[in-house]
Formats: structure tokens, C-alpha cells, sequence
């Protein structure tokens, strides 16, 4: 099956990582990402002022390239699903968002919200299913005790992402079972980890992640898993956090490591 | 004891920019605190989320434009997720920040800092996000 794939600025630099598993776990289970022609940046952060229209254009490029090819648009990036996300939901419902957007990308026809994006993991949930990737497993994952550290920007506003219920998720514990690793449940895994806030306010961001990594602890996990980079950075630099109590990867890594498929090392 | 009742006034120049940014209705607050008792950054604050709309709602909007809490706001959207009366606290910091930024010098990050942000390993999409939130 076919869909386009949306990278993201990170996935091509600081988290190749995350993108190398990923494509190779879904080589592996019969799915064909595409990477988009000319994907430009998303911006990292969805515009919350509704009378920023600039900072959007980019995110309706990639949704219309999707929809002109009639795929759905895959994306990785805890951020990157976000934004675009979001401002897919604004082209179906803000009439005044739709008409400035379109009376500048003077598309052939104009777009009105018509693509389906879709992140990585609801393309394991979803289209894939987690029964079929169980059966898929060639290395388990048994013994592992592996927390899921969710985040923010998947899950919430749930009434436009619609990814999982936002207080009690289960798509990365449903994941990690599948790969037959042992979950552990903690309290922290939808708090936030504190985003961009680690570029001026340290100390600020160092309470936010020592309180889901010492949770996580507490709870006996000895790895976390996340979708996004920036989560990933500023966990790893928390005080508390010493590798080899616990490690941090991409839930794409353990994928990849379940599914035996070769991921470059750095 | 004397009490008395104040009445919300948001018909400010200030308020009125805030509500038309931010597409949100700051009398739909009924101060229950669900906001702060959640707000994961309220160690970086000076002002907490819910006295934020309560100053919002009596036209202090100066004694916001000077706080440390516009600025400790990571926008993870649980105040918002979880308020009982669907208010989108992210979306008035949001406002709040955009009305110090947009005026002309007043850019919260510095250029100048980015090579040593990039020593520090941070990942593109942390500096993205800091020149979209920091930088009009």
C-alpha cells in the first residue's frame, strides 16, 4: 500500500534514527512510504493566532500534494503530526483560513481539508493492525521493562488529533505488548517534557522532565519510548537521567529491533 | 466585612486585540483552577494560568506583558484539554507573547544564541520552534 510520507527538518538531521527505522520496520511490513517532493518545513509549533496564515502554507502543500495523489499523508514527528494536523482542521472548518490560503496558493482546485493524515503509529493501529504485527515479530521484546512517554502534541487538542484519549492512552502500551515487551504504567507519560521552553528556561524544563523520568523509574521501567525528538533531547537531559538505568529511544527503534530489519549505526 | 463585586470590563484596546488573536471568550472562565492545579510549568511562573484570565477578565493586561509566565508556557495544551468550559488558555499566552513580540525590537530570542544551542546537540525542531514562538 501506497502513502506519502512527510519527514519533517529533524527526521533528515538529529533524528535520523527515527526515521531509518521507521522506513525499513515499514519496508519490512509491506507498506510503501513515499517521501513527498519539495515537503518544506512545518514550523515546528502550530500557529495558535488565528490571523497567522504565512506560517501555514507550508503544512497545506504537503496535504494537497497528498490529496492530489490520492494517499494518505504519513507522518513521524510527534510535531510535524501537530501542526499539520491542526491545520488540515482548519482548512475543512475555518471558512476565512480556507479563503486567504487559497486565494494565495492559486491551486488549480481549491483544497478544503480533504487529506488524511495520519501518524506512524495509527498506521500500525489502524491500517496494519497490532494483532498482524504481532505475528510479524521475529525478535520478542520479552523481560523488557519499557515505559510509553506520550507527550503532548499527539494527543492533545483529542478533539481535533482524535489519536487516543488524552488522559489514559493506550496505542504505545498496545504497541509495546504487541512486540511482547513488558509495559510499565506510570503517571507521567502525558505530562510535558517542555518542548521548546529548553531554549531559554532551563531550569524550568529540568523539574518538568526529572518528574516523568524519576516516575518512570519508580515504577521499575529501565526504557522509555517516545515520537519525538525534542522530547527525546530534553528527557536525556535531565539530571537524573544515567543510561544505564534507563535508556530513551524512538518507539520506531524497538519496531525495527522486533522485527529484526538492519538500522544504520551513526 | 465589606465585599464587592467586580465586574469584568473587556472592552480595552489591549483586551479586544487579545480576544481577536486569540479567537477566545475570557468571560467563559469561572476561575475554577483546573488549569493551574494541572499547568506542568507553574514553577516558571510568576502569575498562575487561572489569575491569568482573571487579569485578563479586569483589563490588567501590562501587569501580563511583564510576567515570567508568558514565557515559562511550553503550549502543551493541558489547561485547554482539560478546563470544564472550553477555554484555550494556550491560545491567550499565546496572544499575550504575540502582543510583545510584534512590536518592532522586541524579539525574544537572539540570533546570536543559536550555535551554541546547536553545540548542545538540540534538535532542529527545538530551535524551529523557538524562532516560531520567539520571533515575528
Amino acid at each position: 500500500m501506497n502513502y506519502s510520507y512527510y519527514p519533517g527538518c529533524t527526521l533528515k538531521t538529529k533524528a535520523r534514527d527515527l526515521e531509518e527505522s521507521a522506513l525499513n520496520s515499514a519496508q519490512a511490513l509491506g507498506v510503501n512510504l513515499v517521501e513527498q517532493e519539495e515537503w518544506q518545513c512545518c514550523g515546528a509549533v502550530y500557529p495558535l493566532a488565528s490571523d497567522e496564515i504565512a506560517t501555514k502554507l507550508s503544512s497545506v502543500r504537503s496535504l494537497v500534494a497528498a490529496h492530489e495523489k490520492g494517499e494518505k499523508l504519513v507522518t513521524l514527528c510527534s510535531a510535524c503530526h501537530q501542526v499539520i494536523k491542526r491545520v488540515n482542521h482548519d482548512m475543512k472548518t475555518k471558512e476565512d483560513i480556507r479563503d486567504k490560503v487559497n486565494n494565495y496558493l492559486q491551486l488549480k482546485e481549491d483544497y478544503q481539508g480533504e487529506s488524511k493524515v495520519i501518524h506512524y503509529l495509527e498506521l500500525l493501529r489502524d491500517d496494519i493492525g497490532f494483532e498482524a504485527l504481532a505475528k510479524k515479530v521475529k525478535v520478542s521484546l520479552e523481560g523488557r521493562k519499557i515505559a510509553a512517554y506520550y507527550g503532548c502534541l499527539l494527543l492533545r487538542p483529542k478533539e481535533i488529533m482524535e489519536f487516543d484519549d488524552p488522559e489514559r492512552p493506550t496505542v504505545l502500551e498496545d504497541f509495546l505488548e504487541c512486540l511482547g515487551a513488558n509495559v510499565i504504567n506510570y503517571p507521567y507519560k502525558t505530562e510535558c517534557c517542555g518542548g521548546y521552553l529548553s531554549i531559554d528556561k532551563e531550569k524550568v524544563v529540568q523539574k518538568m522532565v526529572n518528574n516523568i523520568i524519576s516516575s518512570a523509574l519508580e515504577q521499575g521501567a529501565k526504557e522509555i519510548v517516545t515520537a519525538c525528538p525534542l522530547c527525546k533531547y530534553n528527557l536525556e537531559n535531565s539530571s537524573l537521567y544515567n543510561k544505564e538505568d534507563i535508556s530513551i529511544s524512538y518507539f520506531t527503534e524497538l519496531l525495527a529491533e522486533a522485527l529484526d530489519v538492519d538500522v544504520k549505526e551513526d | 466585612m465589606s465585599r464587592e463585586k467586580i465586574t469584568p470590563d473587556i472592552t480595552q484596546k489591549e483586551t479586544v486585540k487579545i480576544s481577536e488573536i486569540s479567537e477566545e471568550n475570557i468571560l467563559d472562565c469561572l476561575q475554577c483552577s483546573k488549569c493551574t492545579a494541572g499547568c506542568p510549568a507553574i514553577h516558571g511562573m510568576d502569575i498562575l494560568p487561572h489569575q491569568v484570565i482573571r487579569l485578563l477578565q479586569l483589563g490588567q493586561v501590562d501587569k501580563l506583558l511583564n510576567s515570567e509566565t508568558i514565557w515559562s508556557c511550553a503550549s502543551c495544551f493541558t489547561c485547554a484539554s482539560r478546563c470544564p468550559r472550553d477555554v484555550d488558555i494556550s491560545k491567550l499566552m499565546e496572544a499575550l507573547r504575540l502582543m510583545v513580540i510584534r512590536v518592532k525590537g522586541s524579539n525574544k530570542l537572539k540570533v546570536e544564541k543559536i550555535p551554541k544551542l546547536l553545540q548542545k546537540n538540540m534538535p532542529q525542531q527545538g530551535i524551529v520552534s523557538g524562532f516560531r514562538k520567539y520571533v515575528k
